[in-house]
Parts: C-alpha cells; sequence; structure tokens
C-alpha cells in the first residue's frame, strides 16, 4: 500500500531545513534524493568489504566481487536484458553515450545520417555532432510542435537506407515529454538504423523492457533514481556492443597485454577500463530493490496525481505558461510567469526553502524554439506531496508580488 | 568617497532590515537606480560569462577614474550589478584592483558568492576587475 508518509521516512535529507524554511524539494529531475537503504549499503560497503573487485583472491575482494556482480543482475533484471554481461556500468549517462558515439566513428562513413529529436538534453547531442566532425557524417532533427511532441511524420521522412542510427529520449528533461519509443525503434528498424534511447529522465519513472521493445542500446544514471552520482549504465545487445571498440584502455579491460599487441576482454570489461565505482554500483542495484520494492506503477499513479494537481494549482497564477503539454508526460512542469526571469523566481523560491531548476536545462535548442532565455522547472518525485505543491504555489505568489 | 567608506555605507542600509526579504526589496529598488549600459554596448562580447541571467557591463575612462555602466534582465541580478557599481564606479582603477569584495557576505548576500555556475557575482567581480587592469595599463 502506496503511503507517502512513510516512504518521506525514508529519506533524511527531507527533514533537514533550508533557509529557516522545510526543504521542499522539486528538483528530482536534476537529481533524486537518497533513501537511508541506499545510504546503509554504501556505508556498509565502506565499512566491511571495501577492496578492489575481479582480480584479488582475498575474501573482501571476491565479496565486493560478488556485490557488485548481482547488482549487474538486479540491473539485467529490471531492465529484462538477455545477458547481464549486456550491461556496462559506467559512471553515468554521459559515459553511457560517449561510449557508443566513440565506438561509431570506426563504424560510420561520410554521407552517413544520424538522426536526433530537437527535445535532447546537450549530452545527447554534442557526442553525437563531435562524431560528425570525425566521420563527415549528417546530423538530422526531428522537430517537435508547440506542445512539446515529437513531429513523427518529419521522423519518417527523415529515415531513409543512409540513416544509420537514431537517438531520442525516451522522456524530454525540460518537457517531461514521453516520446513513442516503440514506434520509433520499429520504424529506424525498418530502414535497417540503430536505436539509442537516452532512458535518464524516464527510468525514475517508467520501467523500460529492452527485450520486448527491441532496444538497442539504453542508456540512464543511477543517481536520478535514487541510487548515488556517478553511476550509471549503458545496455547494448552483443552483437552491436561487440562491434564496437574500446572507449578506453587501461585495467580490466585487457585480455593479455604485451608491448607488441593487447588483445581485449569480453563483455562487459571490454567498456569498464580502471577500477569502477564499486560502492557506486553496488547502490546503484540497492537502489533498484528499493524503487521495486515500492513499485513502478505505485510511484507512477502517484506522480501523475502531484503532476495533475500542479499542474491545475499553477494555471490559476495569473500571467503562467507552461511550457510541455504533451498528452504523455512524468511529473515535470516547465514555466514562465509574465516577463519574469526565471533566475529571480528560483532565487526567491529558495529563499523560502523551495528546491527548483531554473535556466535551460541543458537543452538550449529547446529554449530557442520557445525563444525563452529558460524556464522554472519543478519535477516530482513519489516523495513529494500535493502540501509542498500548495507551500510552492504560495512562495510563487509572493515572488510576483516581489518582482513585479 | 573611497570604497571602503561606500562599502560601509551599503553596509549600514542594510543592517536596517531584519530579514531577508526586505533585504531583497531592497535590493531590487537598488537595481531601478543602476546607471544603465548605453544600447550600441548591449552585445554579446560585453555579456558576462557564467551568470544565468544576462548582464552586460562597460567600462569608461573618465580623466583617471573608471566608470561603469550595466544592465541585466533579471532584476535580482540587476540589483546586485548595481550593487558592485555604487562600489566601483568613479575610482581609480588601481583600488579597484586592490578592493576586497567581503562586504558581500556583510549585508546577508553571501549565497550570491558561491562559485556554482547559475549566480555570477564572483564574474561580475572578476569582469569590473579585468577593465581595472586594462585601463591601468593604458594610465601608465
Amino acid at each position: 500500500m502506496f503511503d507517502v508518509n512513510n516512504i518521506r521516512k525514508d529519506f533524511p535529507i527531507l527533514s533537514r531545513t533550508v533557509n529557516g524554511n522545510p526543504l521542499v524539494y522539486f528538483d528530482n529531475a536534476a537529481t533524486s534524493q537518497t533513501p537511508n537503504q541506499v545510504i546503509e549499503v554504501i556505508a556498509d560497503y565502506y565499512r566491511n568489504y571495501n577492496s578492489n573487485i575481479h582480480r584479488g583472491v582475498h575474501t573482501l575482494s571476491q565479496e565486493a566481487t560478488d556485490a557488485y556482480e548481482a547488482a549487474r543482475n538486479k540491473i539485467k533484471t529490471h531492465f529484462n536484458a538477455a545477458k547481464a554481461y549486456e550491461i556496462i556500468l559506467t559512471s553515468g549517462t554521459t559515459h553511457s553515450i560517449n561510449i557508443v558515439a566513440s565506438g561509431y566513428s570506426e563504424i560510420l562513413e561520410e554521407g552517413d545520417e544520424l538522426i536526433v529529436s530537437a527535445m535532447e538534453h546537450h549530452s545527447n547531442i554534442v557526442p553525437w555532432q563531435m562524431l560528425c566532425e570525425r566521420t563527415g557524417a549528417i546530423l538530422k532533427v526531428i522537430p517537435i510542435t508547440q506542445s512539446g511532441v515529437l513531429e513523427m511524420n518529419v521522423f519518417e521522412a527523415l529515415l531513409s537506407e543512409k540513416t544509420k542510427l537514431v537517438f531520442v529520449n525516451h522522456v524530454s528533461n525540460a518537457l517531461g515529454t514521453v516520446n513513442p519509443i516503440a514506434e520509433i525503434i520499429t520504424k529506424a528498424h525498418s530502414v535497417g538504423a540503430k536505436v539509442l534511447i537516452d532512458g535518464a529522465q524516464a527510468s525514475p519513472h517508467i520501467k523500460a523492457d529492452v527485450q520486448a521493445l527491441d532496444i538497442d542500446y539504453y542508456v540512464t544514471s543511477a543517481h536520478k533514481l535514487c541510487g548515488p552520482t556517478g553511476v550509471g549504465m549503458l545496455y547494448g545487445k552483443e552483437e552491436l556492443l561487440n562491434t564496437l571498440p574500446p572507449y578506453q584502455g587501461g585495467g580490466e579491460m585487457i585480455a593479455e597485454v604485451t608491448f607488441e599487441k593487447t588483445t581485449y576482454a569480453d563483455l562487459p570489461h571490454k567498456f569498464e577500463a580502471g577500477t569502477p565505482n564499486i560502492a557506486g554500483g553496488i547502490a546503484f542495484g540497492a537502489a533498484l530493490d528499493y524503487m521495486n520494492g515500492i513499485g513502478f506503477e505505485s510511484v507512477a499513479a502517484y506522480e501523475h496525481e502531484l503532476l495533475e494537481y500542479a499542474t491545475s494549482k499553477l494555471k490559476e497564477i495569473e500571467g503562467l505558461k507552461i511550457y510541455g503539454e504533451a498528452p504523455q508526460k512524468t511529473a515535470v512542469v516547465s514555466f514562465n510567469i509574465n516577463e519574469i526571469h526565471p533566475y529571480d523566481i528560483g532565487s526567491i523560491l529558495d529563499k523560502l526553502g523551495i528546491a527548483v531548476r531554473t535556466g535551460h536545462h541543458c537543452a538550449q535548442p529547446v529554449m530557442d524554439f520557445y525563444k525563452i532565455p529558460g524556464t522554472v522547472r519543478a519535477s516530482f518525485s513519489f516523495y513529494n506531496t500535493k502540501e509542498e505543491i500548495d507551500l510552492m504555489i504560495i512562495a510563487l505568489n509572493r515572488a510576483i508580488q516581489m518582482l513585479q | 568617497m573611497s570604497i571602503q567608506d561606500i562599502q560601509e555605507e551599503i553596509i549600514e542600509e542594510f543592517a536596517m532590515f531584519d530579514d531577508w526579504m526586505q533585504r531583497y526589496e531592497y535590493m531590487i529598488e537598488l537595481g531601478k537606480s543602476l546607471p544603465l549600459i548605453d544600447e550600441q554596448f548591449k552585445t554579446d562580447d560585453n555579456i558576462i560569462k557564467g551568470c544565468q541571467s544576462k548582464v552586460w557591463v562597460h567600462a569608461e575612462l573618465n580623466s583617471d577614474q573608471l566608470e561603469f555602466t550595466a544592465d541585466s534582465d533579471a532584476i535580482i541580478t540587476k540589483g546586485i550589478i548595481a550593487i558592485l557599481i555604487r562600489t566601483f564606479s568613479n575610482q581609480h582603477p588601481k583600488d579597484i584592483l586592490a578592493a576586497d569584495t567581503a562586504f558581500i557576505d556583510q549585508i546577508g548576500l553571501k549565497e550570491h558568492l558561491s562559485p556554482t555556475r547559475a549566480n555570477g557575482l564572483v564574474s561580475m567581480i572578476k569582469q569590473i576587475k579585468m577593465y581595472a587592469i586594462a585601463f591601468q595599463t593604458q594610465l601608465k
């Protein structure tokens, strides 16, 4: 039974104050808070079995290796990958995307085409632009409508046998739009293109089944779903990951090293050079356990309720405009009030203990599309409440009074 | 008035307020008296990098003193730059370079000193000092 008051007890940070007010944390799309269950796993690792993994013969190393590989298995099960070694543990979404983008520099040829959406985070734009500069491939963009939905007919028109890769986010960080990835994947596959889905914003809310959706690459970060920062994953189909060259050289990723020739290790180690974020990886698994314990269906239903409530309350504020009103949205509201600069609103809200994001949200093309410098973004999680939304509305009205 | 005298004056003015809200309202008021930058200088070159809002600063040498004008598209930022310009305008470049900015902390605006990329107070001070360096070389 979903009980938000019980859930809040798991998050020690939620009981702190900010500038003399109880913290209201509405910057969940930037990073989520961490429950005791995950904090304890990290502390337990450093207290009891901290050691380097995969090579040590001693007990601590074996315990740490077992825990790390158990976490990989949890991630595999969560996303329903066919094999645990198709899950590459990385430092986060950006790292994951760069592994794929860098790998394709040896696969693409001049004139090949890549398709990106206009609502991507910079981390799902810039690595591909760099790839295009290196290879002479061409980047095409799927535009969005005023309500913040992809123009799927344009996408279809952009697809051709020249298309090698399509990369879109599952959910937009700036607008909250849930993209029709099943349809995108089917259509991309019909011309032989591979698809990378940026799941950073989706994975706290939606459980993606990589096999059912026939996803080629899926990437996300643990810190968006109650895990620690500095750890994330790249899922890739085995045959695809095998064709990609290693991203970084170093320890862990080799089979044999001589000065004449080095051979690379098998998956997943080929992409895991150096000592990984061991505690982070183990805690990633614990975060998934925690989220699955609550249940993604309950989370989605409750967050949707928060979204509807916040949207209707915000719309009562005169001059408030919401950016991104797709029919399928996660619990994110991006808005501006009249001509007030988002930075001003964010600063006043902070004084009142309310954490929101302001600015371009690392999605400048989206801001350019709406011809605005940025927005205020409130993003909700399953541990937020309607009472907190009421506090934000009161704070916004005070901000308007001061700033107009 | 010396930079230090002006800073002390500002500290006294802010000491009259009991809470952050009054301080912010006063800062917003101060923003309204900011000597505005001439439209021709509102160029991308004059935008201070590192602020979430846009801030333009321009400096001109008036005999041996620097005169600053500025503007911002956010009104809290406008208040902050107004306080800085009140402190540093009509001062000799060498005095600007020697001045410290700890008074910002004393007027209860400490959060604006954090090096987060979102607020640009640190960048604004840096830019003002860059102007002072540039004009000091001219004066020699």
